[in-house]
């Protein structure tokens, strides 16, 4: 991968492998021998956090898929459905079912947890920059088949919050409408498997849910090796300039990744033991009900600020627009970007309206979590959540689509480092210790 | 909801406060034996909550996912296995059909059977429009979940069940076969008062005024909604502590691999 290999077959079997399917050779170049920068940060553990969260979620996920049920149809219970029903007896009667059911259900919110921290960290430290664009819109790509995922995921408890969010989201494709009449409705029904959503809806969410996640490990393969060939960014932001910058991943990242992911661990639990309701909605604790609608249908908690944004646009086709086009917008900053620093450590002014941003977007998912009428009483003027989300929304397409490409021409950085040993060792760049 | 707090925080508008119209008064500040992360439920409070359950709340409200021999095991209300099958045998359901093929008796009835112990609860009522032709049009919905299914959980059922004769507030109207209720969304509710001081009498004459029966009551549903809970909280700390203890080992490690290698 990144420089050559380091590789030295010890024994006979491994000699005559290596000539032959260089197995053992590409996992010790990508997991041991990998060259590492080695000032790289708590943050930069993210990554490792986000395997260890896929991981735990395939696993839990196949064993939930054992004994789940994904039936719109009605049981011997009145008033539910068989998938709820299978998901209650996986909570009563499954040995441990309770378990995997609260690990795979707050593993998601870890998941994104941890996904937007590794996100925000790459925009912090300019990753996404030549030459790791494919790296950083891989990760784009990741993230909208996590939010697919997640979101057929919630809608298999086919609980009534399930029901109506499926509802309301494949109904956005009625919008089109708007554009070439009965598109949207045709789109919508063929999403279905028929004229509402129903049996046939979850069937098919059920079965791609448990296809997705391979398709995510598939490319956080490729994320990995576009990881590999220009190597790890770093929090000063500049390129490895030699052996002296970094150490080998293993033990050095292993283990401090392996810290980091037992601290994660730590919140996981917490979370699954002691709050595991904690971001979950009641209603889906009633089985779906076509004919009652929840007070507020409200997504989790990580997809709410796209909610947001999709709720303040009063037009429906403009909002499906302007949420499409917040995710859309994540692929082309590698390019939106015009400063030559990578790092915001050396950036003054681009890190300032950063750190609004990371604020615009908590104030985003603050106005999802709201209902649709909640307002702010400031000083005797009322202003309705509608309009901070629009100003919310405005500043999240200003931040990429202005502020990147306008401020990296005007903003003088700081002086950047001569390099990562230099930065580490201090200015008379001498062996400490 | 919940963000709000924490969120306006952060956000510096703390003092700038949503404007929803608090109609509902605070739920009551009533703590349960099973909160907290070591929390365990009270066997006697749980035998109670079953016992008001049986006499007052089956009489309209089903039970739909609770199966008799959950009522014996550990983590629930701990009756002996005797107890737990009597408990079944008082109850009927449907048998099927016979060796006949029948499954109605000479009188068109259903053809019934003492419940075992994989049984579940029997609902009060056939059907739906059963049981909304006993309740005035409403339908008491099934109690499995019932903590889980409301915004506020324990707090909220025992809010709710203990707050009924309440007068209603200057120009709050309350509709014939309706009942006032200041939790309730709406605060017009069509269950009438479900309990009242001394209205089960303990088999073994624990207190039984409002507050008692209420408090029990909502702890068995509690437990009907989780029976796991208190191996989720005993594995918990297990969990915990081993993972502190390797997070704990994992730094060592860290310290002593990293030690001479300046980052």
């Amino acid at each position: 991968m990144s420089g050559p290999s380091t590789y030295v077959p010890q024994t006979g079997l491994t000699r005559w492998l290596d000539t032959r399917l260089p197995l053992v050779r590409f996992a010790h170049d990508t997991m041991l021998s990998f060259p590492t920068p080695r000032n790289l940060n708590f943050w930069y553990a993210f990554g490792a956090i986000l395997t260890f969260c896929l991981g735990v979620q395939i696993v839990t996920g196949i064993v939930l898929a054992m004994h789940y049920t994904p039936s719109a149809l009605v049981g011997s219970i009145p008033d539910s459905n068989l998938a709820f029903d299978s998901v209650e007896s996986i909570m009563r009667d499954v040995n441990y079912g309770w378990l995997l059911r609260y690990v795979h259900a707050n593993g998601a919110s870890m998941f994104f947890l941890a996904v937007y921290i590794h996100m925000f960290r790459g925009l912090y430290y300019g990753s996404y920059k030549a030459p790791r664009e494919v790296l950083w819109i891989l990760g784009v790509i990741i993230y909208v088949l996590m939010v697919l995922t997640a979101f057929m995921g919630y809608s298999l408890v086919w609980g009534n919050m399930s029901f109506w969010a499926v509802t309301v989201i494949t109904n956005l494709f009625s919008s089109l409408d708007q554009v070439i009449p009965h598109l949207g409705s045709a789109i919508a029904t063929w999403l279905w498997g028929g004229f509402a959503v129903g049996d046939a809806t979850l069937n098919r969410f059920f079965s791609l849910h448990y296809l997705m996640p391979f398709v995510i490990a598939g490319v956080v393969g490729l994320h990995i090796w576009a990881l590999h060939v220009p190597g790890n960014n770093n929090p000063l932001g500049i390129d490895v300039k030699g052996p002296q910058d970094t150490v080998p991943f293993h033990p050095y990242y292993t283990v401090k990744d392996g810290f980091y992911v037992a601290l994660f661990a730590i919140l996981f639990a917490a979370l699954v033991f002691y709050a595991p309701d904690l971001v979950g909605d009641p209603n889906n604790f009633i089985p779906a009900n076509p004919v009652v609608t929840p007070a507020d249908i409200v997504p989790e908690w990580y997809l709410r600020p796209f909610y947001a944004m999709l709720r303040s646009i009063p037009q429906q086709l403009a909002g499906v627009l302007v949420l499409a086009g917040a995710l859309l917008t994540l692929v082309f900053i590698p390019w939106l970007d015009s400063s030559r620093v990578r790092s915001n450590r050396f950036r003054p002014v681009m890190k300032v309206f950063f750190w609004v941003f990371v604020a615009d977007c908590i104030l985003l998912g603050y106005c999802g979590s709201e209902g649709v009428d909640a307002a702010w009483h400031l000083g005797g003027i009322e202003l309705s959540l509608v309009w901070v989300a629009r100003i919310a929304t405005a500043y999240y397409y200003i931040y990429f689509w202005v502020l990147m490409p306008l401020i990296g021409l005007i903003e003088r950085p700081l002086p950047l480092p001569d390099s990562i040993a230099k930065s580490v060792l201090g200015a008379s760049a001498a062996p400490a210790e | 909801m919940r963000f709000a707090l924490p969120l306006g925080l952060v956000l510096g508008l703390a003092l700038a406060a949503p404007a929803a119209a608090e109609t509902t008064p605070p739920l009551k500040d009533v703590h349960f034996s099973f909160e907290g992360p070591f929390g365990t439920f009270n066997r006697a409070d749980l035998q109670h909550g079953f016992q008001v359950y049986k006499e007052v709340c089956s009489a309209c409200h089903s039970l739909n996912r609770v199966a008799f021999h959950t009522l014996s095991e550990e983590g629930g209300p701990s009756f002996t296995d005797a107890e737990m099958k009597a408990i079944a045998r008082g109850y009927n359901v449907p048998a099927g059909p016979n060796e006949q093929g029948e499954t109605t008796d000479d009188k068109g009835q259903p053809l019934m059977r003492p419940a075992t112990p994989s049984d579940h609860f029997p609902p009060p009522f056939a059907n739906e429009q059963a049981a909304r032709t006993a309740n005035g049009g409403a339908l008491p919905p099934d109690l499995s979940l019932i903590v889980k299914a409301r915004e506020g959980g324990p707090q909220y059922v025992y809010s709710l069940i203990t707050s009924f004769g309440e007068k209603p507030p200057a120009g709050h109207v309350v509709p014939d076969g309706k009942y006032y209720n200041p939790y309730f969304p709406g605060g017009n509710i069509s269950m009438p008062q479900p309990l009242t001081d001394a209205q089960v009498t303990f088999v073994d004459g624990a207190p039984n005024k409002i507050a008692d029966e209420a408090y029990a009551v909502v702890t068995f549903l509690s437990w009907a909604a989780e029976p796991h809970l208190e191996a989720r909280h005993r594995i918990g700390l297990g969990v915990m502590i081993f993972l502190i203890v390797l997070s704990g080992l994992l730094y060592l490690s860290y310290r002593k691999v990293w030690k001479d290698t300046p980052h």
